[in-house]
């Protein structure tokens, strides 16, 4: 079973890199940028009797700091 | 005092850490490889190194807080222990749950590394008591993720109960309140992105940073 989780900084917590990505499309003269968040795409091939549970344990141990980041887990 | 030293994949001041603690201990400490289970015994204090462990992969200190040693680094502070994390080991000692916060990427995006004046803001600890109170000091930082965060709720808590134990005194790398170190609850454990390890003699530039380590030595090392 694949599995795509979705790593992203949390509302609020301040996203240098993403501040830099919006710079230098700006600098390209990309227009109407409103703002730029950056995050982390993590692909697992897991046992197909995985639980939530289990994936969402690993999320919160590992794949996502939970202080800053949120996580979101989509089944492919 | 018998001190350890924990080694990870890409620790790289470790040996820089090794050379203080002897210099003031007369001991050399005993380096410890994250892939044990056991810390020795009769250690006084454990150190975790500045680096890049396991190169920062996922995020800085993610993947080295999860190793074998740090159950026992966790385990050992929990009864007490003294331990001190620096630049990287203040990333590991967050990532695993020992202080609260994060450490992010610098504000500026850019690699900090100068020396930066900070001011002791709790002398009391194990670890600031050759310091005193509000006293400004020098240290150098190197780090790309220094940028301390945490929520306002969790500054607030933290920094009421005087756990703020080095503040920059100007702007480095976009700290929530321009803090520098954090002790945890109990005391016995600090996280710091300055390198005191790096400010031991004069040939350095001074002795700002060997004062931790005779603090410690006095406190700790009966």
């Amino acid at each position: 079973m694949k599995l795509r989780i979705f790593v992203t900084l949390k509302n609020g917590v301040l996203d240098p890199q993403g501040k830099a990505i919006h710079k230098a499309l700006e600098g390209l003269g990309f227009a109407g940028i409103n703002d730029v968040r950056a995050g982390k795409l993590i692909e697992l091939d897991v046992a197909d009797d995985t639980s939530d549970a289990g994936v969402d344990e690993m999320c919160r141990k590992l794949l996502a700091n939970t202080v800053i980041e949120n996580y979101r887990v989509e089944r492919a | 005092m018998k001190t350890a030293v924990i080694v990870f994949p890409g620790s790289n001041c470790d040996r820089d850490i090794a050379v203080a603690l002897e210099a003031v201990t007369g001991v050399k400490p005993a380096m410890v490889w994250h892939g044990e289970t056991a810390l020795p015994d009769g250690v006084g204090l454990v150190a975790l190194p500045g680096g890049f462990s396991y190169g920062d992969y996922l995020r800085a200190g993610a993947v080295a807080a999860r190793s074998p040693i740090m159950r026992a680094v966790v385990d050992a502070a929990e009864r007490g222990l003294p331990v001190l994390g620096i630049c990287n080991g203040f990333q590991v000692l967050t990532e695993a749950g020992l202080l609260p916060g994060a450490l992010m990427r610098n504000e500026g995006l850019d690699f900090v590394c100068r020396d930066v004046a900070l001011t002791v803001a709790n002398a009391q600890s194990a670890f600031t008591s050759r310091y005193g109170q509000g006293e400004t000091v020098t240290l150098p930082v190197a780090h790309h993720d220094g940028n301390y965060f945490a929520d306002a709720e969790t500054l607030d808590r933290i920094e009421g109960e005087g756990r703020v134990a080095f503040r920059y005194v100007g702007e480095v790398n976009g700290s929530a309140r321009k803090i520098a170190g954090v002790l945890n609850a109990a005391g016995n454990v600090l996280g710091m992105m300055p390198h005191p390890e790096r400010r031991i003699e004069m040939a350095h530039g001074g002795f700002d940073g060997r004062r931790m380590f005779e603090g410690l030595l006095e406190t700790v090392g009966a």
